[in-house]
C-alpha cells in the first residue's frame, strides 16, 4: 500500500481499528464484548487526535494532545460505569446476552 | 401667687437618654409578643417577662426623669425630641418621633410605676385563672402602647398607640369573654371610644392640612410651636372659634371618649366587667388618663390666642378651654351623683373615676397643664390603690361585688382596710392627703376664673365625693358581716403593692403644696423656692377652709346616714326611703344608656333595616340579574365547548395516539439494532458530505 | 514508514481482531490488552510520550483489569451454547465494512491536502502540566468531578441489587 503521507497511514490504521471495534460491537452477543468494541473505537479516535496533533500546523498548542488525554480520562469513567451497569444487569437477569435484554422497548 | 421667675433656657438637642427613649414602649411590646408565643400553662415565665419588661421600662423612665430633673435643677427647660420621617407623600414627609420633656417624663414614670405594681398584684389576683399567660400578654401590650402614647412627639404616632391602647382595653375588658356581659361591655367600650376617635382623626387631618406637620415639637417647626399656631389663629372656624380652637376641640372629643367624659362616659362603668387589676390599671390609673394627657399635650393648641399666660398664672381663657372646663365640671358632678346610688363596689369606683377625670379636665381648662396633670398623677396612685383594694375585698369575699353583702371587714382584712381608708381619704380630698392638694389646686383655679359656675359645680362634686366614698366604706368595712362565707385577708403579693401605693397616696401631695409648688414649676420650667408665704396668698386660706369643711360635711353626712347601720340587702337604701323617685333615677344612671338606646341605637337599627331593605330589594335584584346573565353566557360557552372544542381535541388526541403507536414499534429495546442504525447514519451522512463538497 | 511501524500496526490490528473474534471471553480481554499496548507504542512513535504512558496506565492498568473482573463476575455455564455472535452478524459486518469504506475513502481522497509537519515537536511533561492547570483548568476540574461521580455511581449501581437481596 502506497500512502502519500505518514498522517494518512495513521488515519487508515485508526479507521481500520474503528471498523473492527464497530464490527465487534454490532455482532457480539455478550454485553462485555460490546463494551470492548466500543473501547477499541474510542482508542481509534484517540489515535486520530494524536496523529493530527503530531502532523498538524501548531503542535505547541497541545490541542489534540489535551483532547486525547481528556478522552482517556472520560473513557476510564465510561468503562467503570458501563461495566458496573453490566454487573448490575447480570445480577438482575442472570445473563449478559444482549438479545435477551430488550425490556426497555417501546 | 408665685413670684415672677425668669424662664429657663431651653434645651432641645437630644441627649443619649432621649435617644433610647423608644425602648420604654418597645420592650413591653416585645415581651407581649414573646408571651403570646408561650404555651398556655407557662405561667412563671409569662409573669416574669411582663414584670421584667415593665421594670426595665421603669428603670429607663427613672433615668430619663432624673435627666429632666437634673436639667431643671440647672435651670434648663428640657425638651428633647428625636424625629424621623416615616413615609413621604410626594414632597410632604410624614414624621414620627418621641419627646422627652417634663410632661412626658412625669407621665412615663407614673405609668410604668403604677403599672409595675399592678402587674405584681395581678400575679396574686389571677393566680387561679386558666388564661394567666394571655392576661399577661395583654397587660404587657397595653403597657407598651400606653408608654408609646406618653413619649409620642407626633400626633400620628400618638394616635397609633392610642388605638392600640383601645384595642388592649377591648381585649382586657372582654377577657372573660364567656360572660355575655363582659363581651358586651368590651364591645360597648370599643364602639363608644371609636365615636370620640373619629373626631380625633378629623382633628389630626385638619391639623395636618393646615400646618403640614403632625410633630408637636420640631425646633420651632412643630405644630405646637409658635409659627404653626400663628397660622392656625389666622383662620376662623364657625362659632367664634379659631382653627386652633376647633382642632383642639376635635382632639378633645377623642380625649373625652377615652377619658369617659360626658356624654361618652357610658362605657367606663360597664368596663368593670374585666378583671380587677385591669380596672385598676386601665380604667383608673393610666388609660383613662391618656385623654387628660392628650389634652395637656395639645394644650398650646387650645390655649392659642389666650391674651397672655404669665408664668404660673392664667390670665385669660379661650372658647375651646371654656368648653373643656364646662364638660369637665358637668361630668364631675354628674358622675358623682350616679355614684351615690350604686351598689357594686367597682361600679362606685368607676363613676368616681369618671367624676375625677372631670376634675382633671376642668383643671386643664381652668388652670393649665400643671393643675390638671397634678390631679392626674395623684389620682392615678390613689385610684389604683382603691381599685386594687376593691380587688382584694372581692378576692377575700369570694368574688362578691355587691357592697350590701359585705360588712365588718375591718376586722377580717386589716391591711386592706387601712390602705383602702387612706385611698378613700385621698380621694375625698381630706386635708394633708395628696388628693387634697391636687383638688385644691383645681378649686383655686376655678375660683380665680372669670366665671364662677364651674367652681360651684366642683365644690358640690367634692361634697358628693366625700359622701359616696363614706357610704361605700361604711357598707364594706363597718357594721357586721352579711355575706355567706367568712372573708379572709389577701396574700402578700397583693397587699404589698397596696401598701406602696398607700404611701404615695399620702406623700405625693408634698410636691404640689402651695408652699412648695415643685410640680408646677417643674412642668412649666421655672424655679420653685420653698416658702411658707405660699399659704399667705389672698383667698387661699379661705378656699382651703371651705374645701376642708365640704369634705368634713360629706364624710359626716355619710357617717350619719350609713355609719355602722349594716342595712340588709333587701332593705331600701336610706336615701331611697327619703326620695324613691330621685333614687331610682340615680340608680339607673340617670337614664343615659336608655336615652342612647332610644335615640342613637334606635336610629342605628332603623338605618340597618333600611340598608337591609336596599340590600335585598335593589342590590339583590341587580346581583341576581347579573348572575342570570352570567349563567346564560356560561351555557353558551358550554355548547361551544361540547360541539367544537371537545370534538377537535378528541380527534387530535386520536391522531397523536396512532402515530405514537407507530413510532413505538421502532423502539424494540435491542441496543445493537440502535447502534447499527447509528452506524448506517454515519455512513450516509459522510457520503452526503463528500458528495456535496465535491468541487 | 519504517518496519517498526508496520510491525506495531500489525500487532495492534491483530490484537483488535482477536478481541472481537475469539470465543473465550477471557481470551478476548487479553487480546484487547495487546491492542491497547500496540496503540500505546503508536503514541510513543508519534512523539506523544505522555499520552502513551497514560494509555498504558489507564487502559492496560485499569480498564483491561476491570474488563477481566467483569467477565469473571458474570461468567455463566450456559452462555456459550447459542454461539457468541448474534443471528444477524452478517448485517453488522456489512455495516462495519461500509463505515470503513467511507472513512478510508475520505482519508485517501484528501491525502494530498493533509498537513506534513516533519519536525517532531518538543513537548515536556512540564509543558503539559502548565497547560493543564492554565488554559485547560476548567475541563480538568470538570473531569475530576466526572471521575468522582463515575466512581460513586459505579459503586452504587453495582451495590444496589445486592443490598436489596440481603
Amino acid at each position: 500500500m502506497v500512502v502519500a503521507s505518514p498522517l494518512a497511514a495513521y488515519l487508515l490504521v485508526a479507521a481500520l481499528l474503528f471498523a473492527i471495534g464497530l464490527a465487534g460491537a454490532l455482532t457480539r452477543r455478550n454485553a462485555i464484548l460490546v463494551l470492548i468494541g466500543i473501547e477499541l473505537m474510542l482508542n481509534a479516535a484517540n489515535l486520530n487526535f494524536i496523529a493530527f496533533w503530531r502532523y498538524g500546523p501548531h503542535p505547541e498548542a497541545l490541542t489534540g494532545m489535551m483532547f486525547a488525554i481528556f478522552s482517556i480520562a472520560v473513557a476510564a469513567a465510561e468503562a467503570a460505569v458501563g461495566l458496573g451497569l453490566v454487573i448490575s444487569i447480570y445480577r438482575h437477569a442472570r445473563t449478559t446476552d444482549l438479545d435477551q435484554m430488550n425490556r426497555m422497548k417501546g | 401667687m408665685i413670684e415672677q421667675a425668669a424662664p429657663f433656657t431651653p434645651q432641645i438637642t437630644a441627649s443619649p437618654i432621649a435617644g433610647i427613649l423608644w425602648l420604654i414602649p418597645a420592650v413591653p411590646m416585645v415581651a407581649a409578643g414573646v408571651i403570646a408565643l408561650l404555651k398556655q400553662p407557662r405561667r412563671a415565665p409569662a409573669a416574669a417577662l411582663a414584670i421584667g419588661s415593665l421594670a426595665f421600662s421603669l428603670l429607663v423612665s427613672l433615668v430619663a426623669f432624673g435627666h429632666v430633673v437634673a436639667g431643671w435643677a440647672n435651670h434648663v427647660a428640657v425638651r428633647e425630641t428625636v424625629n424621623f420621617t416615616w413615609i413621604q407623600f410626594g414632597n410632604t414627609p410624614v414624621d414620627l418621633g418621641w419627646v422627652l420633656d417634663p410632661l412626658s417624663a412625669v407621665m412615663m414614670v407614673m405609668v410604668s410605676f403604677v403599672g409595675l405594681l399592678i402587674f405584681i398584684y395581678s400575679v396574686g389576683y389571677m393566680a387561679h385563672d386558666e388564661n394567666f399567660t394571655r392576661f399577661f400578654c395583654f397587660l404587657a401590650l397595653f403597657a407598651g402602647a400606653m408608654l408609646g402614647v406618653v413619649i409620642a412627639n407626633s400626633l400620628l404616632l400618638l394616635f397609633m398607640c392610642w388605638e392600640l391602647v383601645g384595642l388592649t382595653s377591648y381585649l382586657l375588658i372582654g377577657f372573660w369573654y364567656q360572660k355575655p356581659s363582659a363581651a358586651a361591655a368590651a364591645k360597648k367600650a370599643f364602639v363608644t371610644t371609636r365615636v370620640g376617635d373619629i373626631f380625633f382623626l378629623l382633628g389630626i387631618v385638619w391639623l395636618f392640612n393646615d400646618t403640614g406637620t403632625l410633630l408637636f415639637y420640631n425646633h420651632g417647626l412643630g405644630s405646637m410651636e409658635g409659627f404653626a399656631l400663628a397660622g392656625l389663629l389666622a383662620h376662623h372656624a364657625a362659632f367664634g372659634l379659631t382653627a386652633a380652637g376647633a382642632i383642639g376641640l376635635l382632639i378633645f372629643a377623642g380625649a373625652a371618649g377615652k377619658s369617659g367624659q360626658f356624654p361618652l362616659h357610658v362605657w367606663l362603668p360597664d368596663a368593670m366587667e374585666g378583671p380587677t387589676p385591669v380596672s385598676a390599671l386601665i380604667h383608673a390609673a393610666t388609660m383613662v388618663a391618656a385623654g387628660v394627657y392628650l389634652v395637656a399635650r395639645v394644650y398650646p393648641l387650645m390655649s392659642a390666642g389666650m391674651p397672655l399666660i404669665k408664668t404660673g398664672e392664667v390670665t385669660g381663657t379661650t372658647a375651646a378651654l371654656t368648653v373643656v372646663t364646662w364638660i369637665g365640671a358637668a361630668t364631675a358632678v354628674f358622675a358623682a351623683l350616679i355614684a351615690i346610688a350604686q351598689n357594686d363596689i367597682k361600679r362606685i369606683l368607676a363613676y368616681s373615676t369618671v367624676s375625677q377625670l372631670g376634675y382633671m379636665m376642668a383643671g386643664l381648662g381652668l388652670g393649665g397643664v400643671a393643675v390638671g396633670m397634678f390631679h392626674l398623677i395623684t389620682h392615678a396612685f390613689f385610684k389604683a390603690l382603691l381599685f386594687m383594694g376593691a380587688g382584694s375585698v372581692i378576692h377575700g369575699c369570694h368574688e362578691e361585688q355587691d357592697i350590701r353583702h359585705m360588712g365588718g371587714l375591718k376586722a377580717d382584712m386589716p391591711l386592706t382596710f387601712a390602705t383602702y381608708a387612706i385611698g378613700m381619704l385621698a380621694l375625698c380630698g381630706f386635708p394633708l392627703f395628696s388628693g387634697f392638694w391636687s383638688k385644691d389646686g383645681i378649686l383655686e383655679a376655678a375660683h380665680s376664673g372669670a366665671i364662677q359656675g364651674p367652681y360651684y359645680l366642683l365644690v358640690f362634686g367634692a361634697l358628693l365625693t366625700a359622701f359616696y366614698m363614706t357610704r361605700q366604706v361604711s357598707y364594706v368595712f363597718f357594721g357586721y358581716w352579711r355575706g355567706h362565707h367568712p372573708a379572709h385577708e389577701s396574700p402578700r403579693v397583693m397587699t404589698v403593692p397596696l401598701a406602696i401605693l398607700a404611701f404615695f397616696a399620702i406623700a405625693l401631695g408634698a410636691i404640689g403644696t402651695p408652699a412648695w409648688p415643685w410640680f408646677r414649676a417643674f412642668l412649666e420650667g421655672h424655679a420653685a423656692p420653698f416658702s411658707w408665704q405660699g399659704f399667705a396668698e389672698p383667698g387661699l386660706g379661705l378656699l382651703m377652709v371651705t374645701s376642708s369643711l365640704v369634705v368634713f360635711l360629706g364624710i359626716g353626712l355619710g357617717i350619719w346616714l350609713y355609719g355602722n347601720k349594716s342595712p340588709k340587702a333587701e332593705d331600701p337604701d336610706v336615701l331611697e326611703k327619703a326620695s324613691p323617685w330621685l333614687w331610682a333615677g340615680l340608680r339607673d344612671r340617670l337614664y343615659v344608656d336608655e336615652f342612647y338606646g332610644m335615640t342613637v341605637i334606635a336610629f342605628y337599627y332603623w338605618w340597618a333595616r333600611v340598608a337591609d331593605w336596599f340590600d335585598r330589594r335593589i342590590w339583590g335584584g341587580i346581583v341576581a340579574l347579573i348572575t342570570w346573565l352570567f349563567g346564560l353566557w356560561a351555557h353558551l360557552n358550554r355548547l361551544i365547548d361540547v360541539y367544537f372544542v371537545n370534538g377537535g381535541f378528541d380527534k387530535t388526541c386520536e391522531e397523536i395516539s396512532t402515530s405514537g403507536g407507530l413510532l413505538a414499534r421502532a423502539q424494540n429495546g435491542r441496543v445493537q439494532i440502535y447502534l447499527r442504525i447509528l452506524a448506517v447514519g454515519v455512513v450516509v451522512l459522510a457520503a452526503i458530505l463528500f458528495w456535496s463538497s465535491r468541487p | 514508514m519504517s518496519f517498526a511501524f508496520y510491525l506495531i500496526v500489525a500487532l495492534t490490528l491483530a490484537g483488535g481482531l482477536a478481541a472481537v473474534l475469539l470465543r473465550n471471553t477471557v481470551h478476548c480481554a487479553l487480546a484487547l490488552t495487546v491492542a491497547f499496548a500496540g496503540l500505546a507504542l503508536l503514541f510513543l512513535g508519534l512523539d506523544a510520550q505522555f499520552a502513551g504512558f497514560a494509555q498504558i496506565l489507564v487502559y492496560i492498568g485499569a480498564v483491561a483489569i476491570l474488563v477481566v473482573f467483569a467477565i469473571l463476575l458474570t461468567r455463566s455455564s450456559e452462555a456459550e451454547q447459542e454461539g457468541v455472535f448474534s443471528k444477524s452478524w452478517l448485517v453488522g459486518l456489512v455495516i462495519a465494512a461500509g463505515v470503513f469504506a467511507v472513512l478510508g475513502w475520505a482519508v485517501l481522497a484528501s491525502a494530498r491536502a493533509l498537513p506534513w509537519q516533519a519536525a517532531a515537536p518538543i513537548v515536556t511533561v512540564r509543558d503539559i502540566g502548565n497547560v493543564l492547570v492554565g488554559r485547560y483548568v476548567l475541563p480538568l476540574e470538570i473531569v475530576a468531578l466526572l471521575l468522582t461521580a463515575a466512581t460513586i455511581g459505579a459503586v452504587i449501581v453495582a451495590l444496589h441489587e445486592k443490598e436489596r437481596t440481603r
